[in-house]
């Protein structure tokens, strides 16, 4: 297997003659946590929802574990074992989150369809449920409501949820956005974590995180790719320094 | 939910026939199917269809010509209504879930206008008339649903009752099941947040048609009982007037709530039967209970309830 988990090749997304992305060749090594960043309209959010096949690229092609997965259906990835996570936090709110982790690992049991059978089978899967919501710290919250629940709480469980499926391949939409400091601290302990065994894409406005998490950085501006490598190299770079800056001395 | 409540509601429907005036109770029990079977769809997956009358009326007609026409008992009868509507369920929804919200409820709509107009054409429906005195025939042959005893002095098709009474309980049953199934979590988790589900690896779409071909059978189980009831099936079952009403039924009683569909068809069928008297004016007083219920209540009846107990009813 290549050493590569993730392959883009001149991936282009267009709209209506806006040139949002364009021929991105992104690489992510297997293992790595990978930070996708750049300034604000650079295309990192097109990116990742071309990735998570919630676009259609113009042009390019994406190859997962070498198989190219261009054309398929964003349920089809999550089968693959490529999971996403949303800039806004991705909840069912008005189930508990045991409900919410349990609606992850439902799927493995193959029972899904069958609308004849009680939900009272689905109780095999509540031990593996509260560990998970262990893993993350909520499971004194297992039976609350989740709507009603902190904001760092919720994207804790939608890690704790992508974590359920045991993915390959988790991409995180701005895990830390809209966070206190202490709740960004908790999260970038709970990324490092749940790094182990996987391969982490994060796309991430708050360079700290980045610093302390990412093995590998690709700066984005304007669609395409300005400099890549780990963060002690691109940070030096004149050209991501005034991308950020506006200026490369300062 | 709570064991005693159960089988409160299901003595109070054994009974009913000997307090209540039976054809109501039966009429009420029609449409409280009709309501909870379309609550599956708005209130567990979050689809609104505005097209739901053609299942009811569509079902209604074709029980009504199989077993006047083709000489069937009426179980069988009942079977293929609920068939039809589970199979034009299966068209109608495989066009509609490819749009969303209001487009969504258009194509239902358009699609059961479709209907209508068929049901106005098509040579066996009896056009304007609608079909007419219906046999209720014998239940698997040997049963006669027309079968009256005294109750109180008071001729009462109890055969009749206790049919639609089973059927209901039936249908009630698959619908809650359903909810409390793992398809059920699936389609709770596709009306909190879709994308959400479809990056879990669920292909909604189908999900989507499963819930909306359930709801269309049970919906037109719910039309094949109600043409055996009244003897009739006409244009107002297939009309948009009958897609309104449960949507409104529905409302009214509490969407997403496992009793509301029941308390709403409960309201409203006893107003349109209470109020009859006068007239077209009714109308008006239903509507305006229905712009008070989104005012004071919108969760309805019984999903207020359910909050000020702190259960899910």
């Amino acid at each position: 297997m290549s050493d590569y988990i993730l392959e883009t090749k001149k991936l282009s997304k267009e709209f209506k003659g806006f040139t949002a992305v364009s021929a991105v060749n992104l690489k992510i090594q297997r293992g790595h946590i990978h930070a996708l960043i750049g300034p604000n309209g650079a295309g990192k959010t097109t990116v990742f929802n071309l990735l998570t096949k919630f676009l259609i690229p113009t042009a390019g092609t994406i190859h997962f574990n070498g198989t190219d997965i261009t054309g398929e259906k964003p349920a089809d990835i999550a089968l693959r074992g490529v999971i996403r996570s949303f800039q806004i936090s991705a909840v069912f709110p008005n189930l508990t989150p045991r409900e919410n982790v349990r609606l992850a690992l439902q799927r493995k049991l193959g029972v899904s369809y069958h609308f004849w059978k009680s939900d009272s089978i689905l109780k095999q899967l509540d031990g593996r449920a509260m560990e998970l919501l262990e893993d993350v710290g909520l499971a004194e919250y297992a039976e609350e409501i989740t709507g009603e629940l902190a904001y760092g709480r919720k994207r804790a469980l939608e890690i704790a949820t992508t974590l359920a499926l045991d993915p390959e391949l988790m991409l995180l939409d701005e895990p830390t956005q809209g966070m206190g400091v202490e709740d960004v601290d908790k999260i970038t302990a709970l990324v490092k974590k749940v790094s182990a065994n996987r391969t982490i894409l994060m796309v991430e406005h708050n360079l700290k995180v980045v610093a302390t998490l990412a093995d590998r950085i690709t700066v984005l501006q304007r669609g395409a790719i300005l400099a890549e490598g780990p963060y002690a190299e691109v940070s030096q770079d004149p050209q991501v320094l005034e991308a950020y800056m506006g200026s490369a001395h300062d | 939910m709570n064991k005693k409540i159960w089988i409160a509601l299901i003595l109070l429907g054994l009974l009913a026939p000997f307090v209540v005036y039976p054809v109501f109770m039966m009429k009420l029990l029609c449409f409280a199917l009709f309501a909870s079977a379309f609550n599956l769809l708005l209130g567990y997956t979050g689809l609104l269809s505005f097209g739901h009358a053609a299942f009811f009326g569509g079902a209604s007609y074709i029980t009504g010509h199989l077993v006047k026409n083709s000489g069937l008992t009426p179980e069988l009868g009942v079977l293929g209504g609920t068939l039809f509507a589970g199979l034009l369920g299966y068209l109608v929804g495989s066009l509609a879930i490819r749009r969303q919200g209001i487009y969504f409820a258009m194509v239902t709509l358009a699609l059961a206008q479709i209907v209508y107009f068929v049901a106005l054409k098509a040579p066996f429906t009896g056009g304007e008339d609608g079909l007419q005195g219906i046999p209720r025939g014998d239940l698997f042959g040997f049963i006669d649903l027309n079968q009256v005893y005294s109750v109180g002095g008071n001729p009462v098709a109890l055969n009749l009752y206790y049919f639609v009474f089973v059927l209901f309980c039936l249908g009630f049953w698959i619908i809650h099941r359903t909810i409390h199934s793992p398809f059920g979590q699936v389609l709770k988790a596709i009306r909190e947040n879709e994308p959400r589900a479809v990056s879990l690896g669920y292909k909604v779409e189908r999900f989507k048609l499963m819930a909306f071909v359930l709801s269309a059978a049970l919906s037109g189980m719910a039309g094949s009982m109600k043409s055996l009831v009244f003897q009739l099936a006409s244009l107002t079952d297939v009309s948009w007037h009958t897609s309104g009403e449960v949507v409104l039924m529905t409302l009214l009683g509490g969407v997403g709530t496992v009793l509301g569909p029941l308390v709403g068809a409960f309201t409203v069928v006893t107003l349109q039967s209470e109020l009859s008297s006068v007239g077209s004016w009714i109308t008006v007083i239903i509507g305006v209970t229905f712009v008070i219920c989104v005012l004071l209540f919108r969760r309805g009846v019984v999903g207020e309830l359910g909050r000020l107990l702190k259960k899910s009813l």
